[in-house]
């Protein structure tokens, strides 16, 4: 009753290409970016705003990274974390020795450089795939970090060996730094995260997301049908890797303020794999699901024993919560190992037929 | 210039000059290079039966070590504490291919990949909920002392983890050449299908293989706590365990133990005659590189199957 696309006629070719073709998800679409643009910034605290909802849209950003990389490209990649540590980083560097440039055009750059970063160690994909691939992503990962960490250059010279994004206005609106408030903050990641998801979910319904797909479903047959591998290959490297460094300047600036290598280590990696797979691979939508689903449970965890009244020790608490952690991945993935994209396809059938299912 | 010189001809120079230094080093880099062997034993093993790329191997030997001290810390004698360290892997093989394989039976390779990273949080939760999470010591009664032979500086518990190792390979290879089991394993490391339509219980084999797994791992624990402690890091020895395998091809013992060895000279040699050259603590990141440089030539490592791709 509720969501029934009976009646939806589509009658020219742009009506059936368009990105949502039933009316109920525009409207719920448009709903949706009304209440986190507009009631969000208002009726959330500083609390949810810092520690829920403005981690949730960075590693959102680089989820859908990863997702464009494993989900639509099937090339599996382990060095996630290495890459937002680039836009991290480079964000730095671009923001310390050009303090005049706009905050947006910064992140855009770092973005460019990252994907620069990730074509180089995209290379490999040329060769080897699937867990070959994976194992030497981790050389980015490992060397990456080394790197960041042993080279002065990279944090000014700073003894401590942070970077700490210093404070810049947009519109003469404090963005970044300590005195930026968190509902700024959250503003502006919702709309690069709405502006770049857009953009990805263009991407790959374009000529450029096909060939990717085709890589995916069968290498060698894309390719005698004549899809260039090493270009296919190597553009979605660059493109994921520039989400994941958007992702990382974000995290450095809107979201930790301050950051070292270890901010970006092989569990972020890993972190940002699980939102893709308990998600949903190849779907937009669940990277948002799984990004969700992978930020909120760890707070939920952490916050359950205060309020059901049991006292522990913090380390105990600490273990179970990993072993919760794990047992629930396992769990998800035995129910339904296409993910939570997979459960919203059969609530939408269910729903078509609500409430009169025969 | 300086610095071809430096890259080039020093470390070279100074290998020539010091030759006792360089096989002091050599040596040492392949008694760590068992070490990583033993670990990547434990993926090929399970990689070549069920098609699992079992992340949480490095965090097997972390519970088995745990395991093994949290026992004889309770006053278990040595040998009874081995024995139900044991059947607790065996156990936990059990569990694992009832609880998470089973339902998971002909998902996409990654899928299971994923699983095995979320058996790894849990075991690292429930073993250090379990036993703590102090560095733990690991007394086995083997002297640490070190000896000289030629000028050669060797340790002596080193030399006894070697030789631990060996001994385990040799009994691993004859268990798989020569028993029933072993050749049922093999049968099923080939093909699958094959090997079910013969009639060999898939569940079973995976069961055993897993537990092996197991065992290699409470070896490999066994080694790695008596030498450095007994504490989570244990567990990260398994990232260093994976280039050892695309070195060796996912599918070979000997590839792994080949591997192994390569990594661990690669590595030591590495990281004293050019580490200084670019600041140090190479060892975290040269292993990887080094397996990369060698992918880019043989695709499936060195005795990993050919790959042969159809359409």
């Amino acid at each position: 009753m509720l969501y029934r696309e009976a009646g939806q006629f589509k009658t020219s070719y742009v009506a059936d290409q368009a990105m949502f073709p039933i009316v109920q998800d525009r409207w719920f679409l448009a709903v949706l970016l009304v209440v986190a643009f507009v009631v969000v910034p208002f009726v959330a605290d500083e609390y949810w705003l810092q520690a829920v909802l403005i981690p949730f849209l960075v590693f959102c950003m680089a989820a859908i990274g990863l997702n464009l990389l494993i989900g639509y490209a099937g090339q599996l990649s382990l060095g996630t974390g290495a890459f937002m540590a680039v836009g991290a980083y480079s964000t730095y560097k671009l923001m310390t020795g050009f303090p005049d440039l706009n905050i947006i055009v910064v992140f855009v750059i770092a973005g460019f450089i990252t994907a620069a970063v990730g074509l180089v160690f995209g290379i490999p994909s040329l060769r080897i795939k699937g867990f070959y691939l994976a194992v030497a992503t981790l050389a980015a990962q490992f060397f990456l970090s080394w790197m960041f960490n042993k080279v002065p250059w990279f944090y000014n010279f700073n003894p401590s060996g942070t970077i700490i994004s210093p404070p810049r206005e947009v519109f003469g609106i404090m963005v970044t730094g300590p005195e930026a408030t968190a509902e700024v903050r959250y503003l502006v990641a919702l709309t690069l995260v709405a502006v770049f998801a857009l953009a990805a979910k263009n991407i790959v319904r374009s000529r450029i997301g096909r060939s990717w797909m085709a890589i995916r479903d069968m290498d060698i047959a894309a390719e005698i049908i004549g899809f260039r591998p090493m270009q296919t290959k190597l553009t979605v490297f660059a493109v994921s890797s520039f989400y994941c460094g958007v992702a990382g300047a974000m995290l450095l600036c809107l979201y930790l303020g301050s950051a070292e290598t270890e901010a970006f280590d092989i569990n972020v990696s890993f972190q940002v794999l699980f939102m893709v797979i308990i998600g949903g691979l190849g779907s937009m939508l669940g990277s948002f699901l799984g990004a969700a689903f992978i930020t909120l449970v760890p707070i939920l965890l952490t916050n359950t024993p205060h309020l059901v009244g049991v006292d522990m020790a913090t380390d105990t608490q600490k273990h179970l919560e990993v072993m919760i952690f794990g047992s629930l991945i396992v769990y998800f993935l035995i129910v339904e190992p296409r993910g939570f994209a997979r459960l919203w396809q059969i609530a939408k059938e269910k729903l078509r037929i609500w409430p009169f299912p025969h | 210039m300086e610095l071809l010189n430096a890259v080039f001809v020093a470390p070279f120079a100074d290998m020539w000059e010091f030759p006792a230094f360089f096989v002091e080093v050599v040596i040492s880099g392949l008694l760590t290079g068992v070490m990583y062997s033993l670990v990547a034993l434990g993926f090929v093993l399970i990689f070549k039966a069920s098609g699992v790329f079992n992340f949480s191997q490095g965090v097997m030997v972390l519970f088995a070590a745990l395991t093994l001290v949290g026992l004889m810390e309770k006053g278990v004698p040595i040998w009874i504490a081995l024995i139900l360290t044991m059947l607790v892997m065996i156990a936990l093989a059990f569990a694992v291919e009832r609880v998470m394989l089973r339902p998971l039976v002909n998902q996409d390779p990654i899928i299971l990949f994923m699983a095995t990273i979320g058996l790894t949080f849990f075991l690292e939760g429930f073993g250090e909920t379990l036993w703590g999470s102090n560095v733990k010591r690991l007394d086995l009664g083997i002297p640490n002392d070190s000896f000289e032979i030629h000028g050669v500086l060797l340790n002596e518990f080193d030399l006894f983890a070697a030789a631990i190792g060996a001994v385990l390979v040799l009994g691993l290879a004859i268990f798989f050449h020569k028993t029933p089991v072993g050749r049922a394993l093999r049968a099923v490391a080939d093909d699958h299908q094959a090997a079910m339509s013969v009639g060999i219980p898939l569940k079973t084999i995976w069961i055993i293989v897993w537990s092996v797994a197991g065992m290699v791992a409470m070896v490999a624990g066994i080694m790695w706590g008596a030498k450095s402690g007994v504490q989570f890091s244990l567990s990260l020895i398994a990232l260093k365990a994976l280039p050892v395998l695309i070195l060796g091809g996912f599918t070979s013992v000997p590839g792994a133990i080949i591997g192994g060895l390569i990594i661990g000279v690669g590595e030591k040699v590495a990281e004293i005659y050019w580490g200084p050259l670019v600041g140090g603590a190479i060892e975290n990141w040269f292993a990887y590189v080094l397996a990369l440089a060698f992918l880019l030539f043989r695709p499936q490592g060195l005795f990993g199957e050919k790959i042969i791709e159809r359409v």
